[in-house]
């Protein structure tokens, strides 16, 4: 019956770069890095690598980031006696690791978690800088700042964990280890330290909307590839000028749950979704060892927990 | 009767799977259909079952109510159903519930000569419930390795399962369900972003195109995957997110994979092991 299927794109239609908007005539020659084209992303989306504007934001933030991955490389070295094949060896297990308690807010020895926090304001700076390019490219073409936001939401959780946390703790050891298992060990201790941190409501949200966003994703994403065929994936002139694929789309998730968003309600249901995931965790984070301590007790003090838990095993 | 001012022309009849025109009608904005009409059977019967469960245990904080599956003694044997049987009868009702409710995604599909994504991504979801109450606890031999169905319980439930196998955060595909969990709301939060702010650009300004789409991404990161991509790569990072939380949990546990039921924690010792196999190191 369906004739029309778009799983991958089955012919490549190659001209010449796209090279980019340039309205004002000043960021053409800004741009860097030849464009090339990769057939194997092309049978997914666009084929062009490239170029991209840098600027001097997008180099500080390369130059920090790239700073941080190999200052947090010489901590793993450190940490295994500088033996590049323990290194390898112990990979998944090692970290450089934040300061003691024993230092509190102060200023560490180098090796005892002063590298960690030179680490640390590096990728600090780092994700600002990517932060600010969010905001001056839009700024460039005259759009909406809705990336840089939703980006602000995500940075608003990395600095509750590096940085709100700790000081409202009075110690940078709350910090998070720059390793593989450590930083999982970390996430599980903050959660068993706490009285599990299931119960605490914020992280119960964050969670909704991180499923939440996953189930609407792959609902916005279907429904557009449903439609593709009708011009659905031109969500910007179905915006402007409501077309077949809108409408339809519209009307599956009406007759479905009797309820629809339309073309651009999706992406605003999409954006809040997707950046109340962190906005929520963080808040959650924030709480946790600072207003609350042990977040079972607390549910058990507001009623939606029991004294020793509602399942222990199989019976 | 809630008709969009451009519904009427699509309501035609048609497109389904069985039954011809005997449900092919509308209530509201809701399409029925065969498969609306078993939906409502079984969630309605789901429903009064956990209601019913609730009343036998006297639990009320909505919080609190938990319906639990049947003790290890029943293995995979019907159980009587103040024992666990309620558990079993609801988990019937929820596969058929959301099996209905794929069906009729299906028939709405046909009605609206769509291509089929949708059901099909419904199916991983249904795919990651069903492998946490029947493939796992089929393969372990018990309905009790289901997870009890309540709100908090179940998040003990996930407490405890977690902790069974050392930590969990170790199992290599849980680490993989959960990167995709990460990078599709970041995807969600980048193509919302990019959408509202194409067509809500700065005052004064024109609406956008998907030129400038393009120009911003290849500015900001170097690359822009265009209008169709996008929804590709975020249908399948998210239905992989689904799918590999399925995977995660299925190899929890079996004894076939998990002989001396080792932890996760342990299970890395490969790769050491390997180092030392080949005499890399000490």
């Amino acid at each position: 019956m369906a004739e029309y299927h778009n799983i991958l794109t089955q012919v490549q239609v190659r001209g010449p770069a796209e090279m980019g908007l340039d309205e004002r005539g000043i960021v053409a020659k800004e741009r860097g890095v030849e464009p090339r084209f990769s057939s194997l992303l092309g049978y997914i989306g666009n084929a062009q690598l490239g170029p991209i504007h840098l600027g001097m934001f997008g180099t500080i933030a390369l130059f920090l980031g790239t700073a941080w991955f190999f200052l947090t490389g010489v901590g793993m070295l450190q940490s295994v006696d500088w033996s590049w094949q323990a290194l390898w060896r112990d990979l998944w297990w090692i970290s450089l690791d934040p300061p003691g308690e024993e230092y509190g807010l102060g200023f560490p020895p180098i090796w005892e978690g002063g590298l960690y926090l030179i680490a640390s304001t590096c990728l600090l700076i780092a994700v600002l800088s990517w932060w600010i390019r969010s905001y001056l490219r839009a700024n460039e073409l005259g759009m909406g700042k809705h990336v840089c936001w939703a980006f602000a939401a995500a940075i608003w959780l990395f600095l509750v964990i590096g940085l709100f946390r700790p000081v409202a703790m009075g110690t940078w050891s709350e910090m998070v280890p720059y390793g593989i298992f450590p930083h999982l060990d970390w996430t599980n201790y903050l959660s068993l330290n706490h009285g599990n941190l299931f119960y605490n409501p914020f992280h119960a949200l964050s969670i909704v909307f991180l499923y939440g966003s996953a189930l609407l994703f792959a609902m916005h994403g279907a429904t557009i590839l449903a439609t593709s065929r009708m011009g659905g994936d031109r969500e910007l002139e179905q915006i402007y000028d409501r077309g077949t694929a809108s409408e339809r789309a519209a009307l599956f998730w009406r007759w479905t749950m009797g309820f629809n968003a339309s073309m651009e309600g999706i992406h605003r249901w999409a954006w809040w979704f997707a950046i109340l995931c962190p906005i929520t965790g963080g808040i959650g984070i924030l709480l946790t060892g600072t207003v609350v301590d042990d977040w079972f007790s607390w549910a058990v003090l507001h009623g939606f927990a029991v004294e020793g838990g509602l399942y222990n095993g199989p019976s | 009767m809630a008709l969009l001012s451009f519904e009427k022309k699509y309501r035609v009849p048609g497109g389904t799977l069985i039954g011809r025109d005997l449900f092919d009608f509308w209530v509201g904005p809701f399409y029925v259909g065969f498969f609306g009409v078993s939906t409502i059977f079984f969630a309605a019967l789901g429903s009064i079952m956990i209601f019913w469960g609730a009343a036998q245990q006297g639990v009320w904080n909505p919080w609190l109510i938990s319906i639990e599956p049947p003790p290890l003694e029943y293995g995979l044997k019907m159980a009587p159903m103040n024992d666990g049987g309620l558990w079993q009868v609801i988990t019937l009702c929820a596969i058929g519930a959301f099996g209905s409710w794929m069906l009729r995604q299906v028939e709405i599909t046909r009605k609206l000569g769509m291509d089929y994504h949708i059901p099909f991504a419904f199916s991983f979801a249904i795919f990651a419930y069903v492998s946490l109450v029947v493939i796992r606890p089929v393969l372990m031999g018990a309905w009790a390795h289901g997870f009890p169905y309540g709100i908090f319980s179940h998040l003990d439930w996930v407490s405890y399962t977690g902790y069974q196998y050392g930590n969990f955060h170790y199992n290599p595909i849980h680490m993989l369900a959960i990167a995709c969990f990460f990078t599709t709301t970041m995807l969600l939060a980048l193509h919302g972003s990019l959408i509202l702010s194409a067509a809500n650009p700065e005052k004064g300004e024109d609406a956008k195109t998907p030129d400038h789409e393009d120009t911003y991404f290849r500015d900001f990161i170097g690359y822009s995957i265009g209008t169709l991509g996008i929804h590709r790569i975020g249908l399948f990072v998210a239905l992989s997110a689904g799918w590999w939380s399925g995977i995660c949990i299925i190899i929890s546990g079996p004894s076939w994979l998990m002989p001396d039921g080792e932890s996760w924690i342990e299970w890395w010792d490969w790769w050491p092991n390997f180092f030392t196999f080949a005499s890399i190191g000490g």
